[in-house]
């Protein structure tokens, strides 16, 4: 599986996203930055966490009217693996690639500790390695991570299937509207998630739960 | 030159946090007629024109397309 991470100033994520990406795909992505108005060809496209722009105006709001953020558009619309970890979450919320908003912690807090997550939708390219239902551990860090959608497009997003992880077992950090913790596009190629499953893949993490989501998209893209 | 302030705002039933937070805050202040507190943000811009038409259909574009994120926040823009 050939994957790209996609660099901007402010993503800190992004050499942890890489040392994830090297372990489970035993190849290193390809970095591009955000000038850069095309993408190599690739399986998997990654937008890591971190700060991008300091989260001036809005949590990736500046990052998702960079120019690479249009090549990543186009390769999501030609069908090719997206996956935005926390503030890739955010600048793909953003960048109109994925329905909703993120909105600030409902305590006001900056929340970083490890949640449970259940597998509301095991029926993804994201998460077919998991068990319906399965319930894993994942870190979060985010002071921005509270979903939001008017009622029409929750409906929608529900009914749909569009929810793949929700927060559970009264660990919701921030408020989400019906425990949201990461949703997929129609299409079911591009995935926002929260939490941060690049640092629960391998024994000296603590835990290897995140890392039956690289391999369902590496399995995917294989 | 033309002015404008933009005005970005929750759209309402968007629970706003920050709001609630100052509205605790004010209240402990001794503020008691609060009824609610809601956050925005002020943008002033200054536009290198001198034709209004031009500048409301700019300011209205910068809105839509950067300054407000319409699936949770609402924009006025007034040319001063």
């Amino acid at each position: 599986m050939k994957s790209a991470v996609i660099q901007l100033p402010g993503l800190n994520r992004d050499r942890d996203m890489i040392a994830a990406l090297t372990k489970v795909s035993g190849r290193s992505p390809v970095t591009v930055w955000q000038t850069e108005t095309e993408i190599p060809d690739v399986d998997l496209i990654v937008l890591p966490g971190g700060f991008s722009y300091g989260d001036y105006l809005r949590c990736g709001a500046i990052a998702a009217r960079m120019p690479v953020m249009k090549a990543v558009a186009e390769k999501a619309a030609k069908g090719v693996m997206v996956i935005g970890v926390c503030n890739g979450f955010q600048i793909l919320l953003e960048s109109g690639l994925l329905p909703g908003a993120l909105m600030r912690n409902a305590s006001l807090k900056f929340v970083c500790r490890e949640v449970k997550l259940q597998v509301a939708n095991a029926n993804t390219a994201f998460t077919r390695s998991y068990a319906p239902g399965q319930i894993i551990r994942c870190p979060v860090a985010h002071h921005d991570g509270n979903y939001f959608t008017d009622s029409k497009t929750l409906e929608r997003i529900e009914g749909e299937g569009q929810v793949v992880f929700r927060y559970v077992e009264g660990t919701n950090p921030n408020g989400s509207i019906n425990d949201i913790a990461a949703i997929v596009n129609r299409g079911g190629n591009v995935l926002g998630i929260m939490p941060h499953p690049e640092n629960l893949i391998e024994s000296a993490h603590g835990g290897t739960d995140g890392r039956l989501l690289f391999e369902s998209v590496l399995g995917k893209a294989a | 030159m033309i002015k404008a302030r933009v005005i970005v705002t929750l759209k309402n039933g968007v629970l706003d946090p920050q709001g609630k937070a100052i509205e605790g805050a004010l209240g402990g202040l001794g503020f008691s007629s609060i009824g609610s507190v809601r956050q925005g943000k002020v943008f002033d811009v200054e536009l290198d024109t001198a034709d209004r038409a031009q500048a409301e259909a700019a300011l209205e574009g910068m809105c839509e397309r950067l300054l407000a994120n319409t699936v949770i926040e609402d924009y006025s823009i007034a040319i001063t």
